[in-house]
């Protein structure tokens, strides 16, 4: 697996990784509907993507209809990729728990949120043969690669003169 | 300075923000003239109203037609975010809405806009939002303004009418010093000339009336975010971002939206309670001159040096204020931040005076007398009797608009036209004044 300059992504790598995916564990997961986590889990549900939430402090109970978990490793079923919703300092550990479980759970990617990095993880997780994303979020980089984001009237980055597809029913 | 861009400016004045239309793949960007927007079902709706997705509710916040405008603005500027409005006096209201509280105070040039010292001065105060005006070529005397209730800095990049540049770095070292955004007007410059973010500023404010929409069709304004600024490391001087918003059910905007929050809120916010929102058409004639942006910026800022090189050397002119020229104070500022022209509009001073500065504009043909800048005609105007009539004479002084001073915006004609024009005039406010003494 070819290492990524985890500065700037190419927009294929993203939308690669927002395609292939269809089941992502979030550590870090919010029962208060007003944290940031919470809005990334819904949106996410929303597009189709199943979320299942990862909060020792929550196990057993529901967050937006899904049972949490208590760890990646008591998730009973399959999941591409993590998302980590933790501060940069307890990214490392998750990391390395996704790495432990790759093969069993079947991940493909790991992925810190904004503002959350750590490069030593990253660089172990892609030596394992993960895809790594840091610092961004998949709510963000969702919306800015389907025109969603520049409805809030931000730049999205995305030049073409391309007509985008929609899928009718 | 633009590499976090993939492609050039010329490229992006055109499709930034203009993807075709998905369902119709109509190719120009269509005018949503609409007020209302269908939810999917009941949970879609909550969605949108916490701000937990993307989407329109209703077009006072946000409107599809409006928001391409606001992505091209964002990204010709080199912003994360940006918010239109219905005005230019819009856009720096609902910029100083985001975060000044009753009591609150900020640092503003002495040489803006007459309209904004207006604003600033006189209709502020009744927010309680206080203003010092600052000389700021001497970034000394704004940190010596500082207050502890001092919330921001603002000045304008190019300032209208003085052909005067305001140094942005110095300045943005100290509103970074002070843990307070400098917010820059951009109107004069245009982002095709100067691009404020990368020079340090947080926030970028425009009159889109002006070289944006470029044909004095369609009143707008803009806020441009950096998404750079800390609001959060601020402190408790900026709440609105970074406390808990009650209408929102205790979401903190700072926390929840990041590098997204000023523009979140500017439209959630700001243009929920303000309702200075844009028209769609407004944004339509705006996205149409920002296509031609740069070809027009080349052609004003060539035709401009023409004219002031002209009146330099007329024997009834007594000065020209242009920062294009060697001989302007402002000509290294010029050179660094507008590299590639020092805009269109500037001022001179007539050797006749009051009498002849009042004849010259009754005796132009081509230039148009009225109160706009930024337009593919040329313009002329006598400041100290129309825009900036309201200011006392220390205030025209200061701003560069006293009783002499003419100020032109060069359109795109042939600038021999133009200058030959002048020249005619010239003459005849001349030989009036002259009749006018004896």
């Amino acid at each position: 697996m070819q290492s990524m300059k985890h500065d700037s992504y190419p927009d294929a790598y993203i939308l690669g990784i927002l395609r292939s995916v269809r089941t992502i564990a979030m550590v870090g997961a919010s029962a208060k509907w007003n944290r940031p986590s919470y809005f990334a889990m819904k949106y996410l549900q929303e597009k189709g993507y199943r979320v299942i939430p990862v909060n020792p402090g929550q196990a057993g109970r529901e967050i937006l209809g899904e049972k949490v978990y208590a760890s990646l490793a008591d998730i009973p079923e399959p999941f591409q990729m993590v998302d980590i919703f933790r501060a940069s300092e307890a990214a490392g550990e998750v990391v390395e728990e996704a790495i432990a479980l790759r093969e069993e759970k079947e991940i493909e990617v790991v992925w810190m949120q904004l503002g959350v990095r750590d490069e030593a993880a990253a660089e172990r997780a892609e030596a394992a043969g993960l895809k790594v994303v840091m610092n961004r979020c998949p709510k963000i980089e969702f919306g800015r690669l389907n025109a969603e984001l520049a409805w809030g009237g931000f730049d999205t980055q995305v030049i073409t003169a391309r007509r985008r597809k929609v899928r009718l029913s | 300075m633009s590499k976090r861009h993939n492609y050039g400016f010329e490229t992006r004045m055109i499709h930034a923000g203009a993807q075709p239309e998905p369902l119709t793949g109509a190719r120009q960007t269509p005018i949503f003239q609409n007020t209302s927007y269908v939810f999917h079902d009941a949970d879609h709706a909550a969605s949108l109203f916490n701000l937990q997705t993307f989407g329109f509710i209703y077009s006072r916040l946000t409107n599809p037609t409006v928001a391409v405008l606001e992505e091209r603005l964002a990204n010709l500027e080199s912003g994360r975010g940006s918010t239109c409005t219905s005005t230019g006096h819009a856009a720096r209201l609902l910029t100083f809405f985001a975060f000044m509280e009753p009591g609150d105070h900020f640092i503003a040039s002495t040489r803006l806009y007459g309209g904004s010292i207006t604003q600033f001065g006189k209709s502020f105060r009744k927010f309680d939002w206080n203003v010092t005006f600052v000389d700021v070529d001497e970034p000394e005397a704004v940190r010596r303004a500082l207050t502890p209730r001092t919330k921001a800095i603002f000045v304008e990049s190019l300032a209208n009418p003085g052909g005067v540049i305001s140094d942005l770095e110095a300045l943005a070292a100290v509103a970074r010093e002070a843990g307070i955004p400098l917010i820059v007007d951009n109107t004069l410059a245009s982002p095709w000339l100067c691009r404020p973010i990368e020079w340090g500023a947080d926030l970028v404010v425009h009159s889109t009336t002006k070289f944006l929409s470029g044909n004095g069709t369609a009143m707008g304004g803009a806020v441009i975010d950096s998404g750079l600024f800390d609001w959060t490391a601020a402190g408790e001087r900026f709440r609105a971002l970074n406390e808990p918003e009650p209408a929102y059910h205790g979401l903190t905007f700072h926390e929840t939206f990041g590098d997204l929050a000023f523009t979140t809120h500017a439209h959630a916010v700001g243009l929920r309670d303000l309702g200075a929102t844009m028209a769609p058409l407004h944004a339509f004639l705006t996205l149409l001159g920002t296509e031609t942006l740069a070809l027009r910026m080349e052609r004003h800022c060539e035709n401009a040096m023409k004219v002031a090189r002209f009146l330099a050397e007329h024997e009834e002119v007594a000065w020209v204020s242009y920062a294009g020229l060697p001989e302007s104070p402002y000509y290294h500022l010029a050179q660094k931040y507008l590299p590639k022209g020092a805009g269109s509009v500037f001022t001179f001073g007539l050797k006749g005076g009051y009498a002849a500065g009042v004849r010259l504009v009754e005796e132009v043909n081509l230039f148009s007398h009225l109160a706009n800048i930024g337009d593919s005609r040329s313009l002329i105007l006598h400041p100290a009797s129309t825009t900036h009539r309201q200011l006392s004479p220390e205030q025209r002084q200061a701003a560069g608009a006293g009783d002499d001073v003419i100020r032109l915006s060069i359109g795109l004609e042939t600038v021999e036209d133009l200058i030959d024009d002048l020249q005619a005039a010239l003459e005849r406010a001349a030989v009036a004044a002259r009749r006018a003494a004896e």
